[in-house]
């Protein structure tokens, strides 16, 4: 298994949508075929094309905000000792999260296409929120599918969802999280693929979603990249790029614009969320090891007992509590491209203490995972190294946890 | 030798009606009295799909999934689910057999074991309702070798062309969606549309029975009986979750059902 070069990593799946020959596809039922089929179509032409590209750009530029801050943690950095630690605060961006971009992207894609509607599956909420604000933008009817137990731990994100005209629908099979919202967005799909569109609300589901996902993320490192050789004049010859990983969008898009280069010199880290420090369960499957299966459509690892049932999974932020993980990311993992660890609900927790001791950012509990890993490791290392992470969420809709975890004061 | 799905549905078309295939979750709502309920029902349904039950079951509707939950919640596992066969295909009595489920429990256990497995136990078909053609390609060849019927889904989004290239490739028997809808739906078009839909199939190749399922209820069931075959799922999962709510006995229950979905195709 290998990675190619010059050939930008959603493309290169195999022709039945397998990266690596194993991860990815389209295991869906038959109805989904032709709709999933004119999807492949209908973007595979569009990526290409400058005016849809233009179109795309203007609408990231002036109506998301690019670019977002990529910024230095002075008194974080200090306060560490070590690497010199920035942030690309991609909570800058319309919304306060990266999955603006991807809901963007969908609903320019479902206007072209001709549909009217626009469902969505979301977890911590910020894929339904975006995908309700773009949804009002473009002028589609938008329905969201929420676990309830997400509906209950992410009100702030539920109330703008439903500011913005959008339909919530709670989902109470299973764990009530954002496996059984993904599961009843499909089967919504499956019943009316004829009226409505679907966006995944990440880099996950059948193949087309993953390679959307991927390519509308993007928008992250083409920043990014900029953004460095602005600061540095070059591409840092030693350069640690840290992001938290659920479904795993924000983290491709932070990465694919390096992806070319030696690790040596771009080294990504992926972290996972392991859950509660006493239990056994988590939302880690890359660093726990979970063994290969389907889920959503897709081959992927992901946590499941011997039978084949996909396990519960635990975790404080609802953005990570996936039992799943693209099959980019397992592509990378196996290519040792990347490098995937997990945080606990605790570690994420002091981590978010500790950065808004010292600066003037408010991570949401997602990339608070991935800062733990980055300051922990940060120490260690020389202060020529740049550690950059991904801020990819606002801590505001975390209210309700922050205030009960750790007291009034951080809420 | 003839496939045993084959003689059910020579035997439905001797008798001039379509073939009556019933769909219940294994171990719904426990091992022993699904295994009752299909040596139950035996008398009146000519093929019996037995559902393997999946907690993330993308093409389900509530009914199934209630059913599903209730399986698993109660302990259900797939080696339950053979036993269950092994022990109705004891009877002498009993009908085909066609588990009905996701790809992921087929992988887990390993596409050559399962297989191995089904026929020992006397499996005659499978659905699996996430492997579509051409991801089945591999699979469907395997199948063949254990003389086990991989009976591949149509749906009305199916495109013409597609419909030409699978059913060239598939065995004996097919399964229509009825409409757009994941499992129990409610029937959302007409009648007429679902047949002349049916008979645009039928006529690919006259040979390969073609069953309707999906949205199949008591009342609609009779409109639909020019079919080789009709499925009702949903509504016999309804019956037994309605059965357990009002502290009935789901065998006599889902009996009952059964025997008047038979009635209404005679």
């Amino acid at each position: 298994m290998k990675l190619k070069k010059g050939i930008p990593l959603i493309d290169q799946g195999n022709s039945l949508g397998f990266w690596g020959g194993k991860f990815g596809g389209n295991f869906v039922p038959e109805t989904l075929k032709k709709p999933i089929e004119d999807l492949e179509i209908l973007f595979n032409k569009l990526k290409k094309d400058k005016k849809f590209i233009a179109e795309r750009d203007k609408y990231f530029k002036n109506w998301i905000g690019t670019p977002t801050r990529f910024i230095k943690l002075e008194n974080l950095t200090k306060h560490v000792g070590g690497a010199q630690i920035w942030s690309k605060v991609v909570s800058d961006a319309n919304g306060g999260a990266h999955k603006i971009y991807n809901a963007t992207v969908h609903c320019l894609l479902a206007k072209r296409s001709g549909k009217k509607i626009i469902c969505g599956d979301t977890g911590a909420g910020y894929a339904g929120k975006m995908l309700s604000m773009a949804a009002k933008k473009f002028g589609l009817k938008c329905r969201i599918f929420m676990g309830a137990k997400d509906i209950e731990r992410q009100q702030p994100n539920v109330r703008a969802m439903k500011k913005n005209g959008a339909q919530v629908i709670p989902v109470y099979s299973g764990s009530q999280t954002l496996v059984d919202a993904v599961s009843e967005c499909m089967r919504f799909w499956v019943a009316n693929c004829d009226t409505t569109a679907m966006c995944v609300g990440s880099t996950v589901g059948p193949a087309v979603f993953v390679r959307i996902c991927g390519w509308s993320t993007s928008q992250i490192s083409r920043e990014l990249k900029a953004q460095l050789i602005e600061e540095f004049g070059c591409i840092p010859k030693k350069l640690k790029l840290y992001n938290c990983v659920g479904g795993g969008s924000s983290s491709f898009g932070f990465w694919n614009e390096f992806m070319d280069y030696d690790k040596k010199q771009c080294e990504f880290i992926g972290v996972e969320a392991g859950g509660p420090a006493k239990s056994r369960r988590h939302a880690a499957p890359l660093t726990y090891g979970s063994k290969i299966g389907i889920l959503h459509g897709a081959a992927q690892y992901v946590n499941q007992n011997s039978d084949g049932q996909i396990e519960e999974t635990e975790s404080i932020s609802a953005g990570l509590d996936y039992p799943g993980i693209s099959p980019l990311h397992c592509f990378l993992k196996d290519t040792k491209r990347a490098r995937y660890t997990a945080a606990s609900d605790e570690e994420a927790l002091k981590a978010y203490k500790l950065i808004t001791k010292y600066e003037k950012l408010r991570p949401s509990l997602e990339p608070s995972h991935a800062f733990s890993v980055a300051i922990k490791e940060a120490k260690k290392m020389s202060k020529n190294t740049i550690v950059v992470v991904n801020s990819c969420g606002d801590a505001y809709k975390d209210k309700k946890i922050l205030r009960d975890r750790l007291g009034k004061k951080y809420a | 030798m003839l496939n045993p799905i084959d003689v059910a549905f020579k035997k439905a078309k001797n008798e001039n009606r379509p073939a009556l295939l019933t769909y219940t979750v294994a171990g719904d709502s426990t091992k022993n009295q699904s295994l009752i309920i299909l040596n139950t029902i035996s008398k009146y349904a000519d093929i019996l799909e037995l559902g393997v039950p999946h907690n993330t079951p993308v093409a389900d509707g509530s009914q199934i999934q209630t059913s599903a939950y209730r399986a698993i919640k109660n302990g259900i596992k797939i080696e339950d689910i053979f036993w269950i066969v092994k022990k109705y295909k004891k009877n002498k009595n009993s009908k085909p057999i066609i588990l009905m489920g996701y790809y992921n429990m087929i992988f887990q256990y390993g596409e050559k074991k399962f297989l191995e497995k089904c026929k020992k136990v006397g499996v005659n078909g499978l659905i699996v309702v996430d492997l579509p053609w051409p991801e089945n390609k591999s699979f469907i060849k395997k199948c063949q070798k254990k003389s086990i019927y991989f009976i591949q889904l149509l749906s009305p989004t199916t495109s013409k062309e597609r419909l030409n290239k699978i059913i060239k490739v598939s065995h004996p028997m097919n399964y229509f969606i009825s409409m757009l809808s994941t499992t129990g739906g409610k029937l959302k078009v007409s009648s007429k549309k679902i047949m002349s839909n049916y008979f645009k199939i039928k006529k690919i190749n006259p040979k390969k029975n073609v069953v309707i399922g999906f949205g199949i209820t008591e009342k609609s069931i009779k409109s639909l009986k020019k079919a080789d075959g009709l499925v009702v799922g949903s509504a016999i999962c309804k019956e037994i979750s309605v059965s357990i709510q009002k502290r009935q006995n789901p065998v006599t229950n889902v009996a009952n059902l059964v025997k008047k979905l038979k009635y209404k195709i005679l």
